[in-house]
C-alpha cells in the first residue's frame, strides 16, 4: 500500500486560514489503513482547524467527507455537492488522489494535507517500512523475494557493497543489509547458486527515469 | 459516540448559561474506567467523601475505548480540562487497555500543543476501585490545576 503522514499542523493551519471555507477530504484506501488521511484523522484534523479558527476567532467553514478511494473517477463523484460550497479543498490522499481531484475539480485550489512516503507494509501496528520503488521490471524471483531496488540504500543488482557489517546498511545501522537477508533467505532456500548469476545493468526506462508511466489494457478499456 | 455526544450538549449548554462575571469555575470531564475509576467515584461516594461538583464522569467501559477524539470534541465543546481516569497499570482488566489509553492521551496533548492549547488541561490518572479517597484528591487537585490555568479560550471565543 501507499504510506503516507500527515503534514506539520502548522502548516495545514497556515494553508487553511487562506480561505474562508474549506472541504476535508478524506481517503478510504491506503491513508486509511497507514493512518494518515482516513475518516478519523479527517475529523480530528477538522476538529483542531475548528479550534484554531475559534482560538483566532476566524471565520471558517470546514466540511468533510471521506471518499473510498480519491484515486478512481467514480468514487470522487460524492465531492461534487459539497465542494461547490467551499473555497478549497484539501485531500488527505496520497499524492495521486489529490491530483485526481485537482483535475476533477479545475477551478478549485486544491492542497496536499499528506506527504506520500513510499510504497510499502504494516510491519506491526503504527509501524510501516519500504519495500517497493516501482520500478517496473520486478527481479524478486533472482533476489529470494527480497527487493534490493527498495531496500539497499544503493540500489544494488549484485551486493553487497563493502559497507554492509553485521548485516547492517552503513547508510543507517538500524537498517539491515538487504544483500545480506537475500544472501540467508537463499541460502535456507537451497537457491545460494542464484547469487552467481551477474544481474545486468538495470533498463531504468520503465522506472521514472522513461518519464511518467502509463498502463493500457485493451480488454479492459470501454 | 451518541451518549457523549449529549453529554457535552449538556455541558456547553451549561457553559453558556454561566455569569461571566462569577467566580471562574471549569467545566471538566472526566472519562471513568467501569472497572476502577468509575468504581472509586462511586465508593467515594459512599464514603461520603466531598469532591469538586465541577466534574463531570462519563463511564467507558475501559480506557482503551478512549479515543483521540472524543478528547478533541470535549475541548471544541468547551470543556476547561480532562481527566482519563484508569486502572493501575498492570490491573487493566482487558490487560492493557489502560497502557493503549495512556498513549492516546500523550498523542493528544501534542495535538493541543500544536495549536496552542495548555495540554496541562488534560491528565491521565491511574488508580483502583478501592481508591475513593484518591478519586476526590484527583477531582480537587485537577479543579485546582484547571482553575490556575483558567477558563478555554474556546469558550470565550464562540463566534
Amino acid at each position: 500500500m501507499i504510506v503516507a503522514e500527515q503534514k506539520p499542523i502548522a502548516e495545514i493551519i497556515s494553508i487553511a486560514f487562506k480561505h474562508k471555507s474549506i472541504l476535508v477530504v478524506g481517503c478510504g484506501t491506503c491513508v486509511t489503513v497507514c493512518f494518515a488521511g482516513g475518516e478519523k484523522e479527517g475529523k480530528t484534523l477538522s476538529s483542531l482547524l475548528r479550534m484554531k479558527a475559534q482560538m483566532e476567532q476566524k471565520l471558517l467553514e470546514i466540511e468533510e467527507l471521506t471518499v473510498e478511494r480519491q484515486c478512481d473517477h467514480e468514487f470522487i463523484e460524492k465531492i461534487v455537492p459539497l465542494a461547490g460550497k467551499v473555497e478549497a479543498i484539501l485531500s488527505l490522499a496520497c499524492g495521486a488522489g489529490a491530483q485526481l481531484i485537482a483535475e476533477k475539480f479545475p477551478d478549485k485550489i486544491v492542497y496536499p494535507g499528506l506527504n506520500t512516503t513510499f510504497l510499502g507494509i504494516t510491519e506491526k501496528q503504527g509501524i510501516w517500512k519500504e519495500r517497493c520503488l516501482g520500478c517496473g521490471t520486478c527481479l524478486l524471483d533472482k533476489t529470494g523475494g527480497i527487493c534490493p531496488i527498495a531496500r539497499c540504500a544503493k540500489n544494488l543488482l549484485n551486493g553487497p557493497c563493502g559497507g554492509s557489517q553485521e548485516g547492517k546498511c552503513e547508510v543507517n545501522p538500524e537498517t539491515d543489509c538487504a544483500w545480506q537477508l537475500i544472501y540467508e533467505r537463499l541460502k535456507k532456500l537451497g537457491q545460494s547458486e542464484c547469487l552467481e548469476e551477474i544481474i545486468p545493468v538495470k533498463d531504468w526506462s520503465t522506472s521514472r527515469d522513461g518519464g511518467p508511466r502509463k498502463v493500457i489494457r485493451d480488454d479492459l478499456t470501454l | 459516540m451518541e451518549p457523549m455526544d449529549t453529554t457535552l450538549e449538556i455541558l456547553s449548554d451549561k457553559a453558556s448559561h454561566r455569569p461571566a462575571e462569577a467566580e471562574f469555575e471549569p467545566e471538566i470531564l472526566a472519562f471513568c474506567c467501569h472497572y476502577c475509576a468509575f468504581a472509586a467515584a462511586d465508593l467515594a461516594g459512599v464514603m461520603r467523601l466531598s469532591y469538586p461538583p465541577n466534574i463531570k464522569i462519563i463511564r467507558i467501559p475501559c480506557t482503551g475505548k478512549l479515543d483521540v477524539l472524543y478528547l478533541l470534541k470535549a475541548f471544541e465543546k468547551g470543556a476547561d480540562g480532562i481527566i482519563v481516569a484508569g486502572c493501575e497499570e498492570g490491573s487493566c482488566h482487558f490487560q492493557r487497555g489502560n497502557l493503549i489509553a495512556k498513549k492516546r492521551v500523550v498523542y493528544a496533548k501534542k495535538l493541543l500543543q500544536s495549536i496552542g492549547i495548555e495540554d496541562s488541561r488534560l491528565e491521565m490518572f491511574n488508580l483502583s476501585s478501592a481508591m475513593g479517597g484518591r478519586f476526590a484528591q484527583i477531582a480537587s487537585e485537577m479543579t485546582e490545576q484547571i482553575k490556575r490555568i483558567g477558563p478555554s479560550i474556546l469558550r470565550s471565543n464562540k463566534l
